[in-house]
């Protein structure tokens, strides 16, 4: 999700003067529409519901029935909450990757990956929005040209990176949460950049020169001043880089992989063994959408925010 | 427990450490005074990312051209072979099948997405603000499925038993109930491409949300007046909805199927998960995993990178243009 192009309007603050004077047009029932829109989110619901009801099922319900057949008699199937104990602690299934180790990995992976790029861009913005260097134009063009480099790039060269490093300084890289937080960081820059560098020159300039005559270093400025200013376009930025890093399987496993496996990387372990019942897979999917589904629930209207300044801005 | 400090430990000290290559930089710079000052300062700010950006982004480019020009051998040995990797790429059948099935999904799966999320977008637009709300959420939530989440409930409801045996994916027991007939394979059909079109809905179920919701932003942007005076005029819905409406959200229309373009030439997830690119449904992203992984190819891995950043070329040339005449009208 890394495009953008031009729109010279904001469209949120645009939707929210429109949907005053809509409101009037809207008052009739329709009901045909209603219908009609009913069935396609009942519709685009179905997978999400299928494994959600197979996820509390036996394996052997799971393995003789489909899961609607259960709809029709709630009461005649054996419901079980085994499958969610047994993918956390990786029980019964072939691989022995315990879900809930893999959470911890995922955390550990991912809240770095969210604010070390922030913190990163934060610092590249500032300077690209309120100070003077040469080249300054050319390189943010870069910037953007990098914003759609597909990641696949960089997996041998890195991991020939890492492994001469570990062979000049004795350090192990490959396996550990730092060698994923890099990488997920570096192709978050070019997007987090634009993003940031497009908020930042939107702020009164006026107020930082005025800090500046007061006596105030840029790096003062910036801490005390921009960033808490650039508040709402952080926090939209790292919801979605957070969910970005969440459901990365490629990365993790390219340079963690084994050694601390994250949620994807258990979830397609357990989808390689779905022959031992679909229950498990469905509560593992579950375990692995637990916190995006939240995130994204609760902070809906911040993570739409970021989209549009991502893609339209 | 021992887990949970580890994590603990590592995210803390990771952050630590580069919040103090910042204070690091300044604290060198600030001792630096006059003209040498203003001209290093920028690069406490930029340089930790200029870092990044050359060693992690565009040194890879140049090693993945190099390595691409590198033959492995038998013994796993290395040796500078040319061209070798790509036309031994290009005259193996496969590969050829490959290319037409990237092709395949950057025609479609972008128009699908776009269509879709337009009509979800202007049929929602007309339901109370109530409605229209919990319509859109249900149509957004899959953009918080990660791609092996959204693998695992498909390739549930693509799920196929030997016949006679109970059928427990969705697809197979709507079609033996509706059609009598026997359960198909279905991920494993590859006429007409039936496969690939099914790994395609996967993402197109994906995506929708995200561009109904930049979609639905554009449509309610555009000024009620001009829609007003199209209806005045005796236009019809469609008519004032193509000719006033559509060029108005253009630049988005483009901006989505751009978006969806570049997720879906890199697209790996999926088709790794459900199909691991068997069955005449590879793709660039699996083939090159293939490549480097299964084969210990990197050289021929390689070149299947290149080919796809050649494919992204284009894409990046639009985005500096269209940056370019965005900062002309600043």
């Amino acid at each position: 999700m890394t495009g953008l192009a031009p729109a010279a309007t904001t469209p949120d603050l645009a939707a929210g003067r429109e949907q005053v004077s809509r409101t009037a047009r809207r008052e009739r029932p329709r009901v045909g529409l209603t219908v009609v829109l009913g069935i396609v989110a009942v519709l685009w619901m179905v997978p999400a519901i299928g494994l959600f009801v197979t996820s509390f099922r036996t394996t052997t319900a799971a393995q003789t029935t489909g899961w609607w057949t259960t709809l029709g008699d709630l009461f005649g199937d054996a419901w079980t909450l085994q499958n969610y104990g047994d993918a956390l602690s990786g029980a019964t299934s072939g691989t022995g990757v315990s879900l809930a180790s893999g959470f911890l990995n995922s955390v550990a992976v991912a809240v770095p990956a969210t604010v070390l790029p922030l913190m990163f861009s934060a610092f590249a913005a500032y300077a690209f929005t309120f100070l003077e260097f040469r080249f300054k134009e050319g390189f943010f063009a870069v910037i953007v040209g990098l914003l759609v480099v597909p990641v696949q790039i960089a997996l041998i060269p890195v991991l020939n990176l890492y492994r001469e490093f570990t062979e000049a300084t004795g350090i192990q890289v490959t396996g550990t949460y730092p060698a994923a937080w890099i990488v997920h960081s570096a192709f978050a820059l070019p997007l987090c950049i634009f993003i940031l560098r497009n908020y930042m020159s939107t702020l009164p300039v006026a107020l930082i020169e005025a800090a500046r005559v007061d006596g105030a270093s840029h790096f003062q400025i910036f801490w005390r001043l921009v960033v808490p200013m650039s508040v709402p376009a952080l926090a939209s930025f790292a919801i979605f880089q957070f969910l970005w890093v969440w459901n990365d399987y490629l990365v993790a496993y390219i340079f963690i992989g084994n050694a601390a496996p994250v949620l994807q990387q258990g979830l397609l372990g357990l989808l390689g063994q779905y022959n031992q019942g679909w229950n498990l897979v469905a509560a593992g999917s579950f375990i692995v959408l637990v916190v995006p589904l939240f995130v994204f629930l609760s902070l809906q209207r911040f993570f739409v925010r970021g989209l549009t300044a991502g893609s339209v801005k | 427990m021992q887990q949970i400090l580890s994590v603990l430990v590592s995210v803390v000290g990771g952050l630590a450490v580069s919040f103090l290559i910042y204070l690091g930089l300044n604290w060198v710079v600030g001792r630096t005074t006059g003209r040498t000052h203003a001209r290093l300062l920028p690069y406490v700010f930029l340089g930790p990312v200029l870092v990044l950006l050359v060693a992690f982004l565009l040194v890879p480019v140049a090693q993945t051209v190099w390595t691409s020009l590198q033959v492995t051998d038998q013994y796993g040995l290395e040796s500078f072979g040319g061209l070798a990797n790509y036309t031994s790429l290009f005259t193996t059948p496969s590969f050829v099948d490959t290319l037409i099935n990237n092709l395949l999904w950057i025609l479609v799966v972008p128009a699908l997405v776009v269509v879709i999320g337009l009509l979800v977008a202007t049929l929602a637009d007309r339901l109370g603000a109530k409605r229209e709300k919990a319509f859109k959420t249900i149509i957004f939530l899959p953009m918080s499925v990660s791609f092996i989440a959204a693998a695992s409930m498909w390739t549930f409801i693509y799920a196929y038993n030997a016949p006679g045996q109970p059928q427990v994916g969705l697809l197979n027991g709507i079609w033996t109930a509706v059609s009598g007939a026997g359960p198909v394979p279905w991920l494993q059909e590859d006429g007409f491409r039936l496969n690939s079109f099914l790994l395609m809905a996967v993402v197109v179920w994906l995506n929708a949300g995200y561009a109904m919701v930049l979609l639905s932003a554009a449509i309610k942007a555009v000024p009620e007046e001009t829609v007003e005076a199209a209806r005045i005029d005796g236009a019809t819905e469609r008519q004032a909805f193509f000719s006033v409406i559509a060029p108005q959200i253009r630049t988005t229309i483009v901006a989505v199927g751009i978006t969806v373009l570049i997720t879906v030439m890199k697209i790996f997830d999926i088709v790794f998960a459900m199909t691991n690119g068997q069955f005449t449904t590879n793709v660039l992203g699996v083939e090159f995993y293939t490549q480097f992984f299964s084969f210990n190819d990197p050289g021929k891995a390689s070149a299947v990178v290149v080919i796809l950043i050649l494919a992204v070329v284009p894409v990046i040339v639009y985005q500096v243009r269209t940056y370019r005449e965005q900062e002309a009208l600043r």
